[in-house]
């Protein structure tokens, strides 16, 4: 494909967003939980469970990486449990390998938001509810994933976009699969060693407006979403 | 009836009730300075709060027992917090749907929608989203939630304190009739003896995580160190009702029982209002309340009442003399005198004595 006389690779970039939107949605359904168990938690083990969760924002990549790499691989247990429940397909060097990555490595950017909004939550609110009868799950969906919305917001547009820019598990868990498992940063890195700059140029142009645009999407919505206090 | 031993600790703070029983019926107000542990023991009784530790039960519906405790959601109970904690966002309507589309169905019944939402005074409010609604505004959406949640036991946590003092009068006067007509057990928090005085049939007193005793009101204000007792010395609280506004603008304040007593009040009324029959407490303070042996003419106080001396007690704090009085419906009275009026009239238990009132306060009106 040309734009404006330039070339662009649109298999990457497509490959990136579709990696992203999955991991957005896992780590919602996952992260959520976690969120509420870590911002419930009373006892010790919380100090130890959010380093845990945090652990991947000061973990170099590469040792991320290297690690799933060990873990996932087609003979290891966590294969073959899976192949014992019927997924034979393999963990790593495939699109899989890059969602388990991006998921373990952007944990945190969806946990912590979510978990800050669920501490900040005002308790006689959610009380308020329970005296209306209103059983756990019922007032979770109807009060406090309402009030907890900015939390839920920021964690996913961050996840996003971080998955989105991720480099280093990607090309560790993923390898650099052309059509497969090539994302715009591996992509553009390769632009580079291959001195065509002119394809660089216009991957890295996209990235710099598109991060723009989700921050400035966030910022906006961010403000819409300011809960006034009741 | 309430029965029971509960413990919580909340952060440093230590609930341990000691063994506890009241009937439920009416009004129970815990009563305590700030830090007692009434909001504590409030949270307790409800089922708030997982900590909770001990036994509770309503009637003979076990609540809790050890750590294993009925859930918040079964207990039919409703709650008015200090600040209303309405769902934000959202209008009045939708909030009060929360409560009423959660209602089982063997609990649907009491007073509609309607009646509620007028007698509590929301009904011009319910298209408005609850968030630009005046503190007073929005407490009546949050009593208003709670009634129609049909609960068994209403439970009150200082429901006034975030209010101005004129929507602090209004809502006082709206909470005391709602309660009265539509005969829920309440259980009410307060630190302001004006709100016991006009609410209570019962005090819990609380100190120190502790409930130290708990009374009728009568008891409550018969005893000379009662704690509902501030800088201005002894309170009595008179129950009767209001009769007719005279044309020179008084209102009758009378006993239950016809003849025992009645007091001339100044009120605002209009002449010939129709009040008779009007449910009432009178507050008279001790200090307003002079003694005659016998009925004096030629005073310009209208209010002398007949009453027979139980006993004459020193008050610690002012050394002056508290003389309880009963009145001949057995209500009690509190006049306090300096000992040596005392002396000078050689008052004793059991004689007659006339009780001058100079002044005295309608708390329902």
């Amino acid at each position: 494909m040309q734009i404006f006389g330039y070339p662009l690779d649109l298999d990457p970039i497509l490959l990136t967003l579709e990696v992203a939107a999955i991991t957005t949605v896992v780590l919602l359904i996952i992260g959520t939980p976690i969120a509420w168990a870590l911002s419930q938690m009373r006892s010790r083990a919380r100090i130890f469970l959010e380093a845990l969760v945090a652990l991947p924002l000061v973990l170099p990549p590469t040792v991320l990486g290297f690690y799933l790499i060990i873990a996932l691989n087609p003979n290891g247990e966590i294969a073959q449990l899976l192949k014992y429940v019927g997924y034979d397909g393999q963990l790593t060097f495939n699109k899989m390998g890059l969602i388990i990555g991006s998921v373990i490595y952007s944990l945190p950017f969806t946990v912590q938001p979510i978990m800050a909004s669920f501490e900040a939550l005002p308790t006689q609110i959610v009380d308020a509810a329970r005296t209306m009868r209103a059983s756990f799950l019922d007032r979770f969906f109807t009060v406090i994933v309402p009030l907890a919305r900015q939390g839920f917001l920021v964690g996913s547009v961050l996840t996003f976009a971080h998955t989105v820019g991720e480099f280093g598990v990607v090309l560790m868990v993923g390898g650099n699969i052309e059509g497969q498992t090539r994302t715009v940063s591996i992509a553009i890195f390769d632009h580079v060693e291959s001195f065509e700059y002119a394809e660089a140029h216009m991957l890295s142009l996209i990235m710099v407006i598109f991060s723009i645009l989700v921050l400035m999407f966030v910022y906006a919505l961010n403000r819409k979403l300011q809960i006034k206090q009741a | 009836m309430f029965k029971g031993n509960l413990q919580l600790k909340l952060g440093n703070f230590a609930l341990d009730s000691g063994e506890f029983q009241f009937e439920s019926a009416g009004v129970t107000v815990l009563f305590g300075r700030s830090g007692s542990g009434k909001s504590t023991l409030l949270r307790a009784l409800s089922g708030l709060d997982r900590g909770t530790r001990g036994t509770l039960f309503f009637g003979d519906e076990c609540w809790q027992s050890g750590k294993t405790a009925l859930p918040v959601e079964a207990r039919d109970i409703g709650f008015v917090f200090q600040t209303a904690a309405l769902l934000p966002g959202k209008t009045v309507q939708s909030n009060l749907n929360y409560a009423t589309q959660r209602v089982p169905k063997n609990r649907a019944q009491g007073p509609s929608f309607e009646e509620i939402t007028q007698r509590v005074g929301i009904t011009h409010l319910l298209t408005r989203p609850v968030d630009n609604l005046s503190g007073g505004e929005r407490q009546r959406v949050a009593i208003a939630r709670a009634l129609l949640t049909r609960p068994r036991v209403l439970m009150m946590d200082e429901p006034l304190s975030a209010l101005d003092w004129r929507a602090k009068t209004e809502l006082l006067a709206l909470i005391e009739s709602v309660i009265a007509d539509y005969q829920i057990p309440t259980l009410y928090i307060t630190h302001a003896p004006v709100e016991v005085e006009r609410l209570a049939n019962r005090v819990v007193f609380m100190a120190e995580g502790h409930i130290t005793s708990i009374e009728t009101l009568a008891e409550a204000t018969t005893r000379i160190d009662s704690p509902l007792f501030t800088e201005e010395g002894p309170v009595s609280v008179l129950h009767g009702h209001l009769g007719r506004v005279d044309e020179d603008g008084l209102i009758a304040f009378e006993s239950a029982q016809s003849g025992a007593f009645c007091f001339w009040l100044n009120t605002t009324e209009p002449t010939g209002t129709p009040l008779m029959k009007h449910k009432a407490r009178l507050r008279v303070l001790a200090r307003d309340v002079a003694l005659a042996r016998a009925r004096i003419e030629g005073i310009s106080m209208l209010n002398q009442i007949a009453a027979t001396i139980t006993r004459i007690e020193a008050d610690p704090k002012t050394h002056r003399q508290a003389v309880f009085l009963t009145l001949s419906d057995g209500q009690a009275l509190i006049a306090e005198l300096s000992q040596r009026s005392v002396e000078s009239l050689n008052l004793a238990p059991k004689q007659t004595v006339f009780a001058l009132v100079k002044t005295a306060a309608l708390l329902d009106h």
